[in-house]
C-alpha cells in the first residue's frame, strides 16, 4: 500500500480512538443530563478525583482490585453527597445557576484532590503497553496502539453495561422514566431524590474509568481535569441527553480534528486543534440545533 | 425615618424618569462619586490602587459587558475573555500603527474591533440555545486566542508574542501612576456604566428582555430577533473589548493571549450570576467579591497563621483557599439565586420602612 | 455581606502591612504556585529556595549576621495573582523577585524598574533582558532559552560526530502553543541557515495533552532529532504519544522546563532514554544538599513535605537560586555595609556584580550543582552552559559535562531586541562603561 494511504489510515483510527476517549468522558455529562437536567460541569475534576485517589491507593501498597472497588465507593459516596448537598437545595433553580454550582464543586473538587493526595504527578499503567500493535505494524507498516484498542473496548463494554443496566433493571427504567419527564414519573411514584442520586453516583463510575484511560495516556495529574474540554464538543453533534450521540459524536469529533490538524494544521501553522472541533460542533448545530441525538427542544407561547 | 420618599414630588417627566428617584440614593451616589474621584487617590496607596481597586473596576465593566449579554439578553456566552483579548490587542495596535489617534479614540475603535467579532460568533444565537450556545461560544474564546497567537500581526512580530501596553498619554498628560491609572479607569467605567443603565432602561434594553423571557412571543409581536440579538452580542462585546484595553494598559502593563483564557471568562460569569443576574449593581458586587475575596482568603490565612504561630503547609493553605471559594460559590448560589444585588434590594426595601415593622 | 468582608480584609490588611522590617533583617519574597496543574514545579522550587534561607540562618546565622525572612503567596501561576503578589510583597520590602513565570516576569518588567526592584527570572523570563543596558534591573541569570538552543544544537552536533555532520540532518521542534514555546522558534531558523539541517516546527495547543496528530506528523517527516519544548502535562503526554508512533525516546532532547521527575514520571517505560538540559543537576550528594538535610531537614524545618523530593530537579533548582540570592545579598553587603539588610538598588548591583567562580562553588559546596556565574552589566546572564541528563526510568543520570552556549549567535539577536524595546519604549540604553 502506498505510503500515504498507510498515513491516512493511521491518522484516522489514531482519530477516532481518541474520539472513543472523548466519548467515555461525555458519557458522564450526558448521565448527569439526561435524568437531572443539570449540565455538570465538574465531571472533568471528578474525573481527576477519582484517578487520583485510586492512584494514591496503589501507591500505598493497596491490591489493585481492592483499590479499584475502594475508589467506586467513594466515587459513588462523592456523587451522593453532592447531589444531597449542592443539588436538592437548588433544585428549581434555572439552569445557568445549577452549572454555576457545578463549577464552584469544580473548585472545591480540585482543591480536596490536592490536599488529600498531594499535587505530584503518577504514573498508571494498566497492563497494557502504549505501543503499536505487533503484527499490525509488521505486516502493513500500520502503527495503531494497543492501548487505544483495549481503551475503545472498555468503552464499548462500558456502554454496553449501561445499556443493560437502563432497558433491564427496575432502577434503570426508573431513570428512563425520570429522564423522559419528571412530573410524570413522581406521579408513578417514583422517588426522584433517590434516583439522581443514583445517578450521580454511576456518573461518578464512569468518571473513574475515564479517569482510568485517560490518567494511563497523560499521567494522572492535574491538567486531567482539562479533558473535560475535550468532551463538549462530543455533545454538541450527540447531543446532551444520548448515550449513543455521545459515541458517535465522539467519533466524528476525533476523526475530523486528526485529520484537519495533520493535512490543514500546517498550512495555517498548526495548532488549530484547540478550536477545530468547537467550530465544527458549531457549523453541526447551526444545520441541526439540539445535536444529532438530542431533544427537541419545544417552545410555547 | 431616614430613607422616606415622602415630600418628594415630581412634577416633570423627566425628574419620574430619572435614575435614582429618592433623593437621598441621589445624595449617596454623589457621596460616592465624589469619593471614589477625589479622595481615594489621595489616600490609596499603591497596593491597594493598583492590585485591588483598578482590577475591580476594570473586571466590573467586563461583567457589565457579559450582563448585558447573558443577564439582559439572556444569551449565555463563555467567549467574554476572547472579546477582552481583542480589545486589549487592538487598542495595542491601533496606537503602534496609527500613533496620532489618541488611547481614548484606539480603544474606542478596538472596542468596535470587539463587536464585529461579537456580531460574527453571535450569529449562531440566531439558531442555538441556551447551553449549546454557551459552549459554541467557546470556539470563539479558543479561536479568537489561537489567532491572536498565530498571526504575528497582532504582536508586531515580537519573538516572544508578549507585547508591553504602550503609555497612556491624552492631550500631552501621561497617566502613569497607579492613582491616574486609577482614575482613567474610573472615569471609563463609570462614563460607561451610565451609558449602560440608561440603554437597558430604554427600548433597546426592553427588547433584550422580551428576547430572554421569551423569544417566540418577542419576535410575534414584533421585535426583530436577528437584530435584537445581534445588538446585544456587539454592545456586550464593545463592553468586554474596552474593559480588555484597560486591564492591558492600567492594569497589567502586558498583553499576551495567555492571561484571557477561558478560566478568566468563567470568572466574569462568576461575577454575572453572584452579583445578580440582570442587574447593572450586580456586576460591581459581584466583580468586588471575586477579584477581592481570594486575596482576601490569602490575607487572612497567612495572618492567621502567624497569629497562631503554626506554621500550615502552604500547599494546604492554597488548596484550603480553592476549597472555600468553591464553597462559597455554591453557599451564595443556594442562599441567594438572585445574586447579591437581590440582597441589597432586600436590604434598601427594609431601610424604606425603618424602624417601623410595616 | 459584602461590607463586612470588607472591614475585615482592611483589618486584615493593616495587620499584614504593619511594619515588620525589623532591624538586620532581610526580607525575599516567596510568591509561587501550589496549586494548580504546576504546583510541583513551584512547590519544588520554592521548597529549595527555602531551605536554602533556612540553612543559611541556621548555619551561618544569616548574612553576616543579617538573618533571611520570606513569606510565601500564591500566584497560581496567573499573571494577575502574581502582580498582587508582588504588590503585597513589596511592602515589606523584597530583595530581587522570583517570579517562576515568563508571564509574571513581563508584568512585572516595568513596575519592577519604577520601583527599583530587581528580578531574577533564572531560565525564563525575557531573555533579551540579559542585555542588561536596556534592562538595569532584570536579570535572566545562568542560561537564557537562546542559549540553551545553542547548546543544544552542539548536543546533537556532537552526537552525530560533528558540527559538520549535522548539514542535510532533519530536526522537528514540538513546542508548546504559547509564548513560552515560541521564544526558540527564530533562534532554530537562524541556526538552521548556519549548520545546514531543516527545522519543522509543530505546535501543541494548549494545555497539550493531545499530541497523537503532532507525532503522526513527526512519524511522516521521520526526523533525526526531535526537539522537545513543553510544560506541564505536555511532556508525559509527548514522551506517550512518541511511543506510540514509535520514535524513539533517545532522540527526544527537551529544554529544562521538561527536564524534571515530574515531567517523565507520569509517562512510565515511555520515558526512558529520554534526554532532558539542565542548569541545575539533582541528588543530595553535594555538600549543600548535605548542610541543607543536617541543619534544616534533621531539625524538622524542612520545606518539603515529602522527603523524597529533597535533591529532585526543581529543589535543587530552588536550591541555586537560594545560593544566587544570598551571594548576591553578599556581594552587596560587601560594598555598602556589612552587617546592614540592603535596599532593591543595592541588590540589584550586588546581582550585577555577582561572581561565584569555581573556588567559590567549591566553597558553598555546590560544585557540579552549577555552573560558575560571572555577571556583569553588559551580561546579565553570567553563565549560558547546560549539562544534559537521561532519564533511566528510575533517576536522572548525567550524560556530558558543561556544553557552552554558542554567544556569537545569540549575542547580537538578544542586541537587536533590546535596542528595539528600548527604541519603542524611548529608553537610553546604560554606557557600562561609565558605571562602577
Amino acid at each position: 500500500m502506498p505510503i500515504e494511504v498507510i498515513f491516512f489510515i493511521e491518522v484516522l483510527a489514531g482519530g477516532l480512538l481518541a474520539g472513543v476517549m472523548y466519548a467515555l468522558v461525555a458519557l458522564g455529562f450526558v448521565l448527569i443530563y439526561k435524568a437531572s437536567g443539570v449540565f455538570n460541569f465538574a465531571q472533568g475534576a471528578m474525573v481527576f478525583f477519582a484517578a487520583l485517589t485510586f492512584v494514591s491507593l496503589l501507591k500505598l501498597g493497596w491490591n489493585f482490585w481492592l483499590a479499584l472497588l475502594a475508589t467506586l465507593a467513594v466515587m459513588v459516596a462523592l456523587g451522593v453527597v453532592t447531589e444531597r448537598v449542592v443539588l436538592r437545595p437548588l433544585v428549581n433553580q434555572p439552569q445557568i445557576t445549577l452549572f454555576m454550582a457545578t463549577i464552584g464543586l469544580t473548585f472545591v473538587l480540585e482543591g480536596l484532590s490536592q490536599l488529600l493526595w498531594g499535587s505530584q504527578p503518577h504514573g498508571l499503567e494498566l497492563g497494557i503497553p502504549d505501543v503499536p500493535m505487533e503484527w499490525l505494524s509488521q505486516k502493513w507498516n500500520i502503527n495503531i496502539s494497543q492501548f487505544d484498542l483495549f481503551a475503545a473496548f472498555i468503552a464499548g463494554l462500558l456502554v454496553a453495561v449501561l445499556a443493560v443496566f437502563f432497558q433491564k433493571t427496575r432502577i434503570g427504567r426508573a431513570l428512563r422514566a425520570v429522564a423522559d419527564d419528571h412530573q410524570a414519573a413522581l406521579a408513578v411514584g417514583i422517588p426522584l431524590q433517590h434516583i439522581w442520586a443514583i445517578v450521580w453516583g454511576v456518573a461518578g463510575a464512569v468518571a473513574l474509568v475515564a479517569g482510568l484511560m485517560w490518567g494511563v495516556r497523560n499521567g494522572v495529574q492535574f491538567a486531567l481535569t482539562f479533558v473535560a474540554l475535550k468532551a463538549l464538543p462530543v455533545l454538541l453533534i450527540g447531543g446532551f441527553e444520548s448515550i449513543p450521540g455521545a459515541i458517535i459524536g465522539g467519533l466524528i469529533i476525533g476523526a475530523t480534528e486528526k485529520l484537519a490538524e495533520v493535512y490543514f494544521g500546517p498550512m495555517v501553522g498548526g495548532g488549530i486543534e484547540s478550536w477545530f472541533a468547537y467550530v465544527v460542533a458549531l457549523l453541526f448545530l447551526l444545520v441541526r440545533p439540539e445535536g444529532l441525538f438530542g431533544e427537541k427542544h419545544i417552545d410555547r407561547v | 425615618m431616614l430613607y422616606r420618599e415622602a415630600g418628594q414630588f415630581k412634577s416633570t417627566y423627566a425628574q419620574d424618569q430619572q435614575i435614582f428617584p429618592i433623593r437621598q440614593d441621589r445624595i449617596a451616589i454623589a457621596m460616592l462619586l465624589g469619593f471614589a474621584f477625589v479622595v481615594v487617590p489621595l489616600i490609596g496607596d499603591q497596593y491597594w490602587l493598583s492590585a485591588l481597586i483598578t482590577p475591580f473596576l476594570i473586571f466590573a465593566l467586563a461583567a457589565l459587558g457579559l450582563n448585558i449579554l447573558t443577564g439582559y439578553a439572556g444569551q449565555l456566552s463563555l467567549g467574554t475573555a476572547a472579546f477582552m483579548a481583542v480589545g486589549a490587542f487592538m487598542t495595542y495596535n491601533f496606537v503602534l500603527r496609527v500613533p496620532w489617534l489618541g488611547i481614548v479614540p484606539s480603544m474606542i475603535l478596538a472596542g468596535l474591533c470587539a463587536a464585529a467579532v461579537g456580531i460574527l460568533f453571535g450569529l449562531p444565537s440566531l439558531r442555538i440555545k441556551g447551553f449549546y450556545l454557551a459552549v459554541a461560544t467557546l470556539a470563539c474564546q479558543f479561536f479568537v486566542l489561537w489567532a491572536l497567537q498565530r498571526f504575528g500581526w497582532f504582536t508586531n512580530y515580537s519573538s516572544s508574542g508578549v507585547i508591553t501596553a504602550q503609555q497612556i498619554v491624552i492631550f500631552g498628560v501621561a497617566f502613569d501612576t497607579p492613582a491616574e491609572k486609577y482614575l482613567f479607569t474610573l472615569t471609563v467605567v463609570a462614563v460607561m456604566a451610565l451609558a449602560a443603565k440608561n440603554l437597558m432602561r430604554s427600548e433597546t434594553g426592553r427588547a433584550f428582555m422580551a428576547v430572554r423571557d421569551m423569544d417566540v412571543a418577542a419576535s410575534v409581536i414584533g421585535i426583530p430577533m436577528m437584530k435584537t440579538k445581534l445588538l446585544a452580542f456587539a454592545i456586550s462585546s464593545f463592553y468586554c473589548g474596552v474593559a480588555g484595553a484597560l486591564h492591558a494598559f492600567c492594569y497589567l502593563g502586558t498583553v499576551e493571549p495567555e492571561a484571557y483564557t477561558l478560566d478568566l471568562s468563567f470568572r466574569i460569569l462568576f461575577m454575572v450570576i453572584i452579583g445578580g443576574v440582570g442587574s447593572i449593581l450586580g456586576c460591581f458586587l459581584g466583580a468586588a467579591f471575586i477579584t477581592l475575596f481570594p486575596i482576601f482568603l490569602s490575607v487572612a490565612s497567612s495572618w492567621l497563621s502567624h497569629l497562631l504561630g503554626v506554621e500550615i503547609s502552604h500547599a494546604t493553605v492554597s488548596n484550603l483557599e480553592l476549597i472555600i471559594f468553591g464553597g462559597l460559590i455554591i453557599f451564595f448560589l443556594i442562599v441567594e439565586p438572585n445574586g447579591l444585588a437581590r440582597l441589597w434590594q432586600i436590604a434598601k426595601e427594609k431601610l424604606r420602612l425603618w424602624p417601623f415593622p410595616h | 455581606m459584602k461590607r463586612s468582608t470588607l472591614a475585615i480584609a482592611a483589618l486584615a490588611f493593616a495587620a499584614a502591612a504593619s511594619p515588620a522590617a525589623a532591624q538586620n533583617e532581610q526580607f525575599i519574597p516567596a510568591n509561587f504556585y501550589w496549586v494548580g496543574p504546576y504546583a510541583p514545579g513551584g512547590s519544588g522550587f520554592g521548597g529549595g529556595m527555602i531551605d536554602y534561607f533556612a540553612m543559611i540562618n541556621e548555619r551561618d546565622g544569616g548574612i553576616n549576621g543579617v538573618k533571611l525572612t520570606w513569606e510565601k503567596c500564591e500566584t497560581e501561576y496567573r499573571n494577575d495573582r502574581g502582580v498582587e503578589c508582588y504588590e503585597r510583597s513589596k511592602k515589606k520590602g523584597p530583595t530581587g523577585a522570583h517570579p517562576l513565570s515568563t508571564g509574571i516576569t513581563y508584568s512585572l518588567i516595568e513596575k519592577a524598574t519604577a520601583d527599583k526592584i530587581p528580578v531574577i527570572s533564572m531560565g525564563y523570563g525575557r531573555t533579551d533582558a540579559a542585555d542588561g543596558r536596556v534592562f538595569p534591573y532584570i536579570f535572566p541569570l545562568i542560561t537564557t532559552y537562546w542559549s540553551q538552543n545553542t547548546a543544544k544544537i552542539k548536543f546533537i552536533g556532537q552526537k552525530e560526530g560533528g558540527m559538520d555532520k549535522l548539514q542535510g540532518k532533519k530536526i522537528v521542534n514540538i513546542y508548546h502553543d504559547s509564548a513560552y514555546g515560541k521564544e526558540t522558534i527564530p533562534v532554530l531558523d537562524a541556526q538552521a541557515k548556519k549548520y545546514g539541517f531543516q527545522v519543522t516546527h509543530i505546535a501543541v495547543p494548549h494545555p497539550g495533552n493531545e499530541q497523537q496528530s503532532q507525532w503522526l506528523q513527526v512519524r511522516q517527516i521521520r526526523p533525526d532529532w526531535v526537539i522537545l519544548r513543553g510544560w506541564g502535562v505536555m511532556n508525559p503526554t509527548a514522551l506517550k504519544a512518541a511511543a506510540k508512533v514509535g520514535f524513539p525516546r533517545t532522540k527526544i532532547v527537551g529544554v529544562w522546563w521538561s527536564g524534571a521527575e515530574e515531567d517523565v514520571i507520569p509517562a512510565g517505560d515511555a520515558a526512558k532514554g529520554y534526554i532532558a538540559a539542565g542548569f541545575n543537576l539533582p541528588g543530595t550528594n553535594f555538600p549543600v544538599m548535605q548542610d541543607v538535610l543536617k541543619h534544616v531537614y534533621k531539625k524538622g524545618k524542612g520545606d518539603l513535605e515529602d522527603n523524597a523530593r529533597v535533591g529532585s530537579i526543581y529543589h535543587t533548582r530552588g536550591i541555586v537560586a537560594g545560593i544566587i540570592t544570598t551571594e548576591a545579598i553578599r556581594t552587596a553587603q560587601a560594598r555598602f555595609g556589612k552587617g546592614k539588610p540592603m535596599t532593591g538598588e543595592q541588590v540589584r548591583w550586588g546581582i550585577e556584580h555577582l561572581n561565584i567562580d569555581d573556588k567559590r562553588l567549591k566553597e558553598l559546596g555546590a560544585t557540579g550543582l552549577m555552573q560558575s556565574l560571572k555577571v556583569s552589566c553588559m551580561d546579565h546572564e553570567g553563565g549560558g552552559a547546560v549539562k544534559f541528563l537521561q532519564w533511566d526510568g528510575r533517576k536522572w543520570n548525567v550524560i556530558t559535562d558543561w556544553i557552552a552556549s554558542d554567544q556569537s549567535l545569540v549575542r547580537p539577536m538578544i542586541e537587536a531586541s533590546a535596542a528595539q524595546y528600548a527604541k519603542e519604549k524611548g529608553l537610553t540604553p546604560r554606557d557600562c562603561s561609565k558605571e562602577k
